[in-house]
């Protein structure tokens, strides 16, 4: 169906199983162990062999010979693909180095080979034998030394100039001009990548661990020069993605190919000290705000310039683009300028562009509502804009920003904060608390379903949408029992096998909305074919509690399968909406930190999310969502960064041990608080996405509440205790 | 064949040979030593059955119980000890299974998320992260749920941890001890909050 016009009422409006706090319908699998991962497929195929991936090691240069033998004649070694032997490849769309590198090496840990063994432990030790020469050449690895060469990336994100911007910021009595530093940060998922590959023929069935299912089947058979129809993708459950896999990465395509060669079907898992290198990061961000006000606060001008690098062909973290359309203000300027790196890949990790623009853009209105000695919450409703604000013809579907910052404030306690830095004290802690807006737009994109009704009255839904823990078994399942009036232990719901529809896919936090609106198509369809079965009028017929009712009839469900099985299938297309209108999600951040007057030792005591979002399909999976993005908000203020070596061009603390995330002990009891809305422009559905909201601007929420309790502004994130050490007020 | 601890010490030694070469040994000669395989029998009573594996002695217990037992649902994230993902419990006690080799483990009692409850009959730590939605992907969850069962019996146990003002107080069961206790165990999803809840539920359950 197309999505052309608002939605109306519908039976997601009756909310009997849609909006209800449901746990997870695989929740029994996963918290016992029997939900099966890409890597633990036992029982898919016999005679599974192993693959170790061998990394390069350096960042820029070439082959200049591998030698192989020991590592062939070493026990159980079956086969060793490399460039040289592996024919050629293409390269997907969505890559931008290639999986397999030879004899040209475009970075650190790229792969390089794969060693097959009848065992893991003889595969490892055979990929130690593996002898490579290098030629290694100069890179470029420094993204602040690159600042000048950056590009405009026309196609991705052009510039946005709007009025004159130098002359109102010129004019402006109030002017805030600071530059911001975010660093580059890995997903880090749990899950490492990993694909088990078996060939029937030419056809190839590939178990693996990815978030988007269709872009990856093409993308696997683009790099394997093999016909998309051969490929089959099968990744019902994956252990985190965040982006990361977004797309194929060296452990499918090397499966593929080791498979081929080895004759079996073979299994690779990345070793976890590759996988910083070797696949993609969040890009670091150079960011320079400007904010010119009028004496009482009001923005006149507004300029965010960012700059970021990637490999050559690569993308822009486009960062400075919340600026578009956050605030008010006629005269403005964002722009992202994209410098060429030698280092790993950069690419989307959860929010890309806004997570590290609103942790500068937040900083910077904190520090601009001070200048005018303006409560943050303040000076941000009073720059609140209801339309686009270079397109003023174009409103916002929703934006209900304001209500959330004044609902937190209340939850939180706001009025109670000392504006003056550095005045709570209790004991040894300087206490703090800071605020920050959180906003990330809403995007819609096609997505399909099939839905099957058998004469037990069980739904079966199939969709090639994944879980990345987001919960979309469990929304696509309530969704479809709201839609055919069944409870929910009547569903039955698989996901993520390319042989099902195409969906959305798990990214852009677009997945819950649209992939449940393609369902929700799909069992319109299925409404329709049960009606002509039952010879019921579909105009009069209601679906509820397992029967068909109209008028003058009450039928059970099953009753229409009972001379064969149904099944409809059909998709969502957006249309024309989401160019009139500018869709949105909004919140707002609160958080509460004690630092070591001493030490400087950053605690986050208390941590609030309140959420304006459309309607919250499952408030249960969709509050861990918020909360989940609030905890890696944390890890992003306070320990995350991927450490450069500006020599040699590569992550130096590319394992857990050195790139902290958040653990236990780091995280306070968080709160989140959803405003109860419909947006009816978004989809049949009326939700939107909520799965990256919540990591957009709570990290400038953590930096305020710092610079709340000890008066020490930090811009360059993370924000560790060398920044913090020599500029601690005096101990009492 | 069983391999006694001391026969084992002399085979670990033959294998730590092989891997500091002195120089004057070739690459050859290592490769023909590699070429032998050293293999032990070891008997390891997982989740209250026998279990007798003849394994590649370099197999760590996480492998041995994922690849040659199949019980995949002690998870590998980093296969060095900084994740928490394959945690399992030992004889009482719960270790990073990645970090021990399985040939190590002859007579051990292994417990793994498979043998604390089924998805027909749950434990009770099971049916709090379900109901406190403990979890996201689900990947650290076996582990979550494994150390947390472990945790509550060390705290019943009387064994202190960073977090406790004393040594020698028997140690409280409240968040800051819980927390502390449980942050080997990485969850990049964010499910931190609600996992203590759960904890804290299955803790008071079983009060």
């Amino acid at each position: 169906m197309k999505f052309d016009t608002p939605a109306t009422t519908n039976p997601i409006d009756q909310m009997k199983v849609v909006g209800k706090a449901t746990t997870r319908i695989e929740g029994p699998l996963k918290t016992t162990g029997t939900a099966h991962y890409a890597y633990e497929h036992h029982d898919a195929v016999p005679n599974q062999a192993y693959g170790v991936v061998v990394g390069s090691a350096i960042a820029k240069g070439r082959i200049a010979s591998m030698d192989l033998e020991a590592a062939q004649a070493a026990p159980g070694v079956l086969a060793i693909v490399t460039a040289a032997n592996a024919g050629t490849l293409g390269k997907g769309k969505y890559n931008t180095a290639k999986l397999l590198a030879g004899p040209d090496i475009e970075h650190y840990h790229q792969a390089v080979a794969l060693v097959v063994a009848e065992t893991f432990e003889q595969a490892r030790a055979a990929a130690e034998l593996v002898n490579v020469s290098y030629a290694r050449a100069e890179g470029v690895f420094d993204l602040a030394a690159t600042r000048d060469s950056g590009k405009e990336a026309k196609d991705q994100m052009p510039d946005t100039v709007h009025g004159d911007f130098e002359g109102a910021f010129a004019a402006a009595p109030v002017q805030l001009d600071a530059t911001y530093t975010t660093p580059d940060q890995a997903h880090a998922m749990m899950e490492p990548f990993a694909s088990m590959a078996a060939w029937d023929g030419d056809k190839l069935t590939l178990w693996t661990s990815n978030q988007m299912i269709d872009w990856s089947v093409s993308d696997l058979a683009t790099t394997l020069g093999v016909p998309k129809q051969n490929v089959r993708l099968i990744s019902p459950y994956i252990g985190g993605g965040f982006g990361g896999k977004l797309f194929i990465r060296a452990d499918a395509v090397l499966a593929a190919l080791g498979a081929r060669m080895a004759a079996r079907p073979v299994k690779v898992a990345l070793a976890r000290p590759m996988m910083f290198n070797n696949s993609t990061h969040r890009p670091a961000t150079i960011q320079r705000i400007r904010i010119g006000t009028t004496a009482d606060g009001k923005i006149t001008a507004m300029a965010h310039e960012g700059w970021s690098g990637d490999l050559p062909g690569g993308k822009v973290e486009s960062a400075t683009q919340p600026s578009q359309l956050l605030y008010a203000g006629e005269h403005r300027r964002v722009t992202m300028r994209l410098s060429t790196l030698d280092l790993p890949e950069g690419n989307a990790m959860r929010a890309p562009g806004e997570a590290p623009g609103m942790m500068a853009l937040e900083i910077a209105m904190d520090e601009m509502a001070e200048k005018l000695k303006l409560d943050p919450i303040e000076f941000r409703i009073l720059n609140d804009t209801q339309v686009d604000p270079v397109k003023p013809q174009r409103p916002f579907s929703q934006r209900r920003l304001i209500e959330c910052l004044r609902t937190g404030a209340e939850r939180f306690g706001w009025s109670k904060r000392q504006p003056q830095t550095g005045t709570q004290r209790e004991g040894r802690w300087l206490i703090g608390q800071g605020m920050a807006v959180a906003f990330r737009n809403n995007l819609l994109v096609k997505s399909g379903a099939r839905v099957r009704l058998n004469d037990q009255g069980i739904v079966t839904v199939e969709t090639d949408m994944t879980d990345i823990g987001t919960g979309s078994y469990t929304i696509i399942a309530q969704t479809a029992a709201e839609m055919m009036g069944v409870n929910l232990d009547k569903v039955v719901v698989r996901l993520g096998d390319s042989s099902f529809p195409v969906s959305a896919g798990s990214g852009g936090q677009f997945g819950g909305n649209c992939s449940t609106a393609g369902v929700y198509a799909a069992c319109l369809k299925l409404r329709e074919a049960v009606a002509r079965r039952l010879a019921i009028k579909l105009d009069d017929a209601t679906f509820a509690e397992g029967e068909v009712r109209s008028a003058d009839k009450r039928v059970p469900l099953q009753a229409a399968a009972k001379s064969g099985e149904l099944v409809a299938e059909d998709s969502i297309e957006f249309a024309e909406l989401s160019k009139t209108f500018q869709q949105s999600t909004f919140g707002a951040h609160f958080v509460e930190v004690a630092v070591d007057s001493a030490t400087g030792e950053i605690r986050v005591r208390r941590m609030l999310a309140v959420c304006a979002a459309g309607r919250i399909l499952n408030p249960t999976s969709a509050r861990s969502q918020v909360i989940g993005a609030m905890t890696m908000g944390v890890g992003a203020a306070l320990m995350e960064e991927l450490a450069v070596d500006k020599r040699l061009g590569f992550f130096v603390n590319h394992d857990f041990a050195g790139y902290e995330v958040p653990v236990h002990a780091d995280i306070p009891h968080q709160e989140v608080i959803f405003l109860d809305e419909t947006d009816p422009i978004s989809s049949p559905m009326k939700a939107k996405g909520v799965g990256e909201l919540g990591i957009c601007g709570v990290s400038a929420a953590i930096a305020n509440a710092v610079y709340n309790a000890t008066g020490i502004r930090v811009r360059e994130y993370p924000i560790t205790l060398d920044k913090m050490l020599d500029k601690l007020p005096p101990m009492i | 064949m069983t391999i006694s601890r001391r026969t084992f010490l002399i085979v670990g030694a033959v294998t730590a040979a092989s891997v500091a070469l002195p120089p004057f040994i070739s690459v050859q000669a290592s490769i023909a030593n590699a070429a032998r395989p050293i293999k032990a029998s070891v008997t390891i009573w997982v989740n209250d059955e026998p279990r007798d594996l003849d394994l590649d002695t370099r197999t760590t217990l996480l492998d041995a119980l994922r690849e040659n037992l199949q019980l995949t649902g002690t998870k590998k994230g980093c296969d060095h000890g900084q994740c928490g993902a394959c945690t399992v419990i030992a004889n009482g006690r719960r270790i990073n299974s990645c970090l021990t080799l399985a040939v190590m483990h002859e007579g051990s009692k292994i417990t793994t998320i498979e043998g604390l409850g089924t998805p027909q009959q749950l434990h009770p730590m099971q049916a709090a992260f379900i109901k406190h939605d403990g979890y996201q992907c689900g990947y650290c969850t076996p582990g979550q749920i494994c150390s947390a069962v472990a945790v509550l019996g060390e705290i019943r146990d009387g064994i202190p941890s960073h977090a406790s003002p004393s040594l020698t107080e028997p140690p409280k069961l409240i968040a800051s001890e819980i927390q502390e206790r449980m942050s080997g165990n990485l969850c990049r999803c964010g499910a931190y909050s609600n996992i203590i809840e759960a904890i804290n539920e299955a803790a008071e359950a079983s009060a």
